[in-house]
């Protein structure tokens, strides 16, 4: 791989690595946030690095079916952030704080 | 200025986006940075003929579940640096163990596939709305109304979860 070379930038390389340095970015915060609403943010953006590798592929191989994939993902993301912010209100009724650590009260 | 300028200036630009998101401390300003974000990713969809997915990117992520997101924080009051100071031994230990996955994760795909220098071909009718309604009606219908039961568990399960609780009477 040749970052100098002008066309790097229209070649499936960029947009695979594009997609692994966001996917290693939304891992990463994960890993260091401890606020409950950040960790759902991240989680976002790891779902986003994955449509931009799905969609830059389908434009590769010249077909559409892997963009259908990309609105299915949209869809499951648009409900885990519903449901993952109503568990995070019931969590801040609970103990008026939305740290993740709280969770370890929850084993019985 | 060249397409591929454009996209090398715009993948730069989302990086760093992203990485604001992470390391800001206000929640408000990652939700701001994270719709930056969500921007420059359906810029790059346009950049690589998926119209209509730009499109519906800004709509749903930028447009509907961010705003959601921006709800919450400010409706629980959450717009303070109210987060704890992580410990040093997690910082460093997390730097470690994202860049040996990103590590893996760039060598395993540079070597199961060898695409170096094979550029994305200018198909312009694949991302219109003629072509994915087709795909989405013909041969993805039964996904399609699945999802739609998901949905209707999502809003059910939203409702009983955020809905107080009676007060027990004994």
């Amino acid at each position: 791989m040749n970052a100098i070379d002008p066309t790097f930038a229209t070649s499936i390389d960029f947009y695979v690595i594009l997609a692994s340095i966001l996917f290693v970015i939304g891992a990463f915060g994960v890993l260091i946030r401890r606020n409950m609403i950040v960790l759902l943010m991240c989680i976002e953006l790891m779902l986003n690095a994955v449509n931009l590798l799905l969609v830059a592929f389908s434009t590769y191989y010249g077909k559409g079916d892997a963009q259908i994939f990309v609105f299915f993902i949209i869809v499951v993301a648009a409900a885990e952030a519903t449901i993952g912010l109503s568990i995070l209100i019931m969590a801040y009724r609970n103990n008026k704080a939305t740290d993740a650590g709280l969770f370890k009260n929850l084993n019985g | 200025m060249s397409i591929e300028l454009l996209t090398l200036i715009i993948g730069g630009l989302t990086i760093g986006a992203a990485l604001m998101v992470v390391i800001s401390k206000h929640p408000i300003r990652s939700v701001l940075f994270l719709i930056v974000t969500f921007f420059l990713i359906s810029s790059l969809y346009i950049l690589m003929n998926a119209q209509f997915l730009a499109i519906v990117n800004i709509i749903v992520y930028a447009g509907a579940i961010m705003v959601l997101f921006l709800f919450v924080l400010m409706l629980l009051n959450l717009n303070k640096e109210s987060e704890p100071n992580t410990p040093k031994i997690v910082l460093i230990s997390s730097v470690v163990a994202s860049g040996i996955l990103l590590l893996v994760l760039i060598a395993a795909f540079k070597d199961s596939i060898h695409l170096s220098h094979v550029h994305l071909p200018t198909e312009k009718n694949i991302g219109l709305v003629k072509n994915l309604g087709d795909l989405l009606f013909h041969k993805y219908i039964v996904p399609f109304e699945v999802s739609s039961i998901l949905f209707i568990a999502s809003m059910v399960g939203a409702i009983l979860l955020a809905k107080r609780e009676k007060p027990i009477i004994d």
